[in-house]
């Protein structure tokens, strides 16, 4: 890698300070230093440091959603195909190659589109703030695209995407700065500016569909069983009854098809055995939280619970376990609510944290049927309560060290 | 009431070039330094001019705004220079040695007939002072307050630490004079804490007149601040005064021989060293003679102490006047390809306490020869949790460094700022994904602190 070393050191003294170029250095040190450790020494305090940065974290972070991704690319081809043909009995392993390339069709492209025009924000702020690009949005980046329904219009995603970066976070200073998630703020936007767009029967399954086929997703439907005429992918639940469409829908959406996410949804989401993988990575390697992920589906299982012990319309009747593989309650425990910029920060806090976020999922869910991706804004929503939690456990370290105080 | 503590947090970063315990002399070095930047936040005003001939123990400076704390030459000779940097500011003052060392006349003095007056003035006017340091602040202990403990620790836990059982073998007697003299000074305990983990030698489990405590725990275990947290933590308004076990001796020795003599053994270690072994050496001594033919390669850093909290210092630069050792590790000024050397590669040369490199891994006897590359940018804080994981106290780490960046003085107060030193979150910084300067950060939190509550 001579080479390149080479190039770096010819060009360097254009992009330092007094050089011709010296404004565009954030772009000249961004692209560098994702070929290159930069060459800066400790000056202050330890002399070594740890051989981890925030590259080599969100880096991580990226791999755990490959899963998630290539599930997403696959599901989405089965999906548009089952559109098209209007036949939802179509086997799911039937046209493996043809569903793999009609989904990358449709995810590579929101993919690119979500970089493209993030990064061309994050540049600009970075050389109008004078830093190199900061690492969060390669991250964000990719959350975008597998939180979209596939129907989607590009354009949507771009407009979705520099609304997200800007408001969500460059307004606060940036990477480590942001207040709520900036992939969530881009779908929350999305579902308040063109909630024609975002929600009903037919942005998620990409393609031209047959007259007369609805390509709703589970908690579309589910989203009727509030109403007088409760549907289940397209068929009205005839009897009527709280079993009879819980049944319906339990042998439409079973539970291991939820979990592996065989299911119309948005491009990322539907696996929860692919969010598993990523958990288990991030997990690993400490980047993710146990303590918000698992009180985020503990929250998740109580609410469900709660429920159906109320039981006053089928919707609350739906088993509590159905409810965390359904929609994107996996994929939001995950990969959304461990966001550790957005979430609260300490140990204790997390949990009340994760568990509040579950909980109030679910309440969103069942009781506004308006809002059937009930994920999203429970997150959102305890994103801006976490802030509120941390000062309250910091304040009883406060206290507890007080006390000792006294009894010295 | 000795008392046993056991931790599980905090990380030994192992390090290629730990020194072995063979001890060779050194020629009397031809120059020593008395760097003010040694003493935190200390004003000198000298005494002496240059080119006026001094004594060892013979006053060179004293504290601008608290006159009876005087700080001696180590060797006699001549001064040789008082070299000013910015603002004037007195940087270092530099001593010829004479070849002769000859000492300022005193007698040697009994201790356990001294009253603990007697014991404070003849420790302020010799210039042994400035050994006792204070917490809160971690600044030279002020001698018009009253510490409720000093403590001083048996081991020290950093990665290359000299052995202490080494440092001080055959100094038993003065080690147990240097306890005596300290007693004198508190009306609560003397606290010794050791490695319970390790073996420790007769003097110090010997020790009489003092609270022998022991710790297991990784590093920063052998740090006094972890001790006193968790053996009799500080609360506002209270003082604990700190001093380092060799330099116990070195007051022991005053007040056995009369003779302020600060010669010390330290530990030349790290990976860049050829042979890393223990000299003998006195405080403030140039390093030249140390160093030469004993580094390995050209680009190196030499640092005055240990890796975590040593200062920078020259191939001819001078030993810092706390420090028992000098660790030569090699430079990281250059760039690092990032699928070999950076944040794409396998990593197997990174040592981390994240699991995103496989250090966890890798058999526990691998040893690692690390430089001083930060393996990344600065960043604004994003991973939680990871400070937490090297910092045995009941304090919010991350919550308290950012309380200390924003000059938030009752968030500090609240969060437990009397109780820490920037030593304390040498490991903080040591694994902070965002490359923040902790240790700054504290110590600019204590600053503020000083000159607003104090």
């Amino acid at each position: 890698m001579k080479f390149l070393e080479k190039i770096v050191h010819k060009h360097e003294p254009k992009f330092a300070k007094g050089g011709k170029l010296e404004k565009w250095n954030p772009i000249f040190e961004s692209f560098t230093t994702l070929a290159f450790t930069p060459a800066i020494t400790t000056s202050k305090g330890s002399h070594i440091r740890d051989g981890v940065d925030l590259k080599r974290t969100m880096m991580m972070v990226i791999l755990a959603l490959v899963p998630c991704l290539l599930f997403g690319i696959y599901n989405t081809g089965h999906w548009e195909l089952v559109a098209q043909e209007g036949n939802r009995a179509i086997p799911y392993l039937d046209q493996f190659w043809s569903k793999v390339g009609a989904g990358a069709f449709v995810v590579l492209p929101l993919v690119v589109v979500s970089y493209a025009s993030g990064l061309i924000v994050e540049f600009i702020f970075g050389v109008i703030k004078g830093h190199a690009l900061h690492e969060g949005f390669l991250v964000s980046g990719m959350l975008i695209p597998l939180v979209m329904p596939a129907d989607v219009p590009l354009w949507m995603v771009a407009v979705a995407t520099v609304f997200a970066v800007v408001i969500g976070k460059e307004i606060f200073g940036g990477t480590g700065m942001n207040i709520v998630n900036v992939a969530l703020t881009a779908r929350a936007f999305l579902f308040f500016a063109y909630p024609t767009k975002m929600s009903g029967d037919f942005v998620w399954m990409a393609g031209d569909e047959v007259d007369g086929f609805t390509g709703s997703t589970a908690l579309g439907d589910l989203a009727t069983f509030t109403s007088d005429k409760m549907m289940v992918a397209g068929t009205e639940v005839v009897e009527g009854t709280s079993e009879a469409a819980v049944t319906m829908f339990q042998n439409t959406y079973s539970i291991m098809d939820s979990f592996m996410g065989m299911v119309p949804g948005s491009v990322g989401e539907t696996s929860v055995i692919a969010c598993l993988i990523g958990a288990a990575l991030l997990l690993f390697t400490g980047v993710g939280s146990l303590r918000i992920m698992l009180s985020f589906a503990i929250g998740g299982l109580a609410g469900g619970f709660l429920m159906n012990a109320i039981g006053s319309n089928p919707y609350m009747d739906l088993p509590a376990m159905h409810h965390l593989l359904i929609g994107g309650f996996a994929f939001g425990a995950v990969f959304m609510a461990t966001d550790p910029v957005t979430a609260a920060q300490t140990a204790t806090g997390k949990i009340i944290y994760g568990f509040f976020g579950g909980l109030i999922a679910i309440f969103i869910r069942v009781l506004n049927p308006a809002y059937p991706e009930g994920v999203m804004l429970s997150i959102l929503f305890m994103n801006v309560m976490a802030p509120i939690i941390d000062h309250y456990v910091i304040q009883a370290n406060v206290k507890r060290r007080l006390k000792r105080l006294k009894t010295a | 009431m000795s008392k046993s503590i056991k931790l599980r947090k905090g990380l030994d970063i192992r390090l290629v070039g730990e020194a072995k315990t063979v001890k060779s002399e050194l020629p009397a070095p031809k120059m020593v330094s008395v760097k003010p930047s040694d003493f935190h936040n200390m004003t000198p005003k000298m005494v002496v001019k240059e080119g006026e001939t001094v004594k060892a123990g013979g006053i060179l400076f004293h504290n601008k705004y608290e006159e009876s704390v005087k700080f001696a030459s180590p060797i006699s000779g001549t001064v040789k220079a008082i070299v000013r940097g910015e603002k004037r500011r007195i940087m270092e003052v530099l001593v010829e040695s004479d070849g002769q060392q000859t000492y300022e006349a005193a007698s040697a003095s009994d201790v356990s007939n001294m009253s603990s007056e007697q014991v404070k003035e003849t420790m302020l006017a010799s210039g042994l002072w400035p050994f006792i340091n204070q917490r809160p602040i971690d600044v030279v202990a002020d001698p018009n307050k009253e510490p409720k403990a000093i403590f001083i620790s048996a081991f020290s836990s950093a990665p290359l630490a000299p052995d202490y059982n080494f440092l001080l073998e055959g100094k038993g007697d003065q080690f147990q004079a240097g306890l005596d003299a300290l007693a004198k000074l508190t009306s609560g305990k003397v606290h010794l804490t050791l490695d319970s983990k390790g073996s420790s030698n007769d003097i110090f489990k010997n020790a009489k007149g003092v609270q022998i405590n022991n710790i297991s725990s990784k590093h920063p275990g052998g740090n006094v601040g972890t001790q006193i947290h968790h053996i009799d933590p500080i609360n506002k308004g209270e003082f604990v005064w700190t001093v380092n076990a060799q330099d116990v001796a070195i007051i022991g020795r005053y007040f056995l021989t009369g003779k302020y003599d600060t010669s010390k053994v330290i530990a030349l270690t790290g990976s860049e060293i050829k042979e890393p072994q223990y000299f003998e050496a006195i405080a403030g001594a140039n390093v030249s003679d140390l160093l030469a033919d004993k580094i390995a390669s050209d680009n190196v850093r030499v640092i005055s102490g240990n890796v975590l909290t040593g200062d920078k210092i020259e191939q001819d630069g001078y030993l810092g006047f706390y420090h028992n050792e000098v660790t030569v590790i090699p430079e990281g000024d250059h760039l690092k390809f990032v699928a070999t050397k950076g944040w794409m590669s396998p990593g197997l040369d990174k040592f981390s306490n994240s699991r995103t490199f496989p250090t966890w891994i890798l058999p526990k006897s691998k040893k690692f020869r690390l430089d001083t590359n930060t393996n990344g940018e600065e960043r604004a804080f994003v991973v939680t949790g990871e400070l937490e994981k090297v910092f045995p106290f009941d304090i919010l780490p991350m919550q308290l460094v950012k309380a200390a960046i924003t000059d938030d003085i009752d968030g500090m107060e609240n969060l437990g700022i009397y109780e820490v030193a920037p030593e304390d979150f040498a490991l903080c910084e040591y694994v902070c994904t965002s490359k923040i300067d902790i240790q700054d950060k504290i110590r600019q939190g204590l600053d503020l602190i000083a000159s607003e509550c104090m």
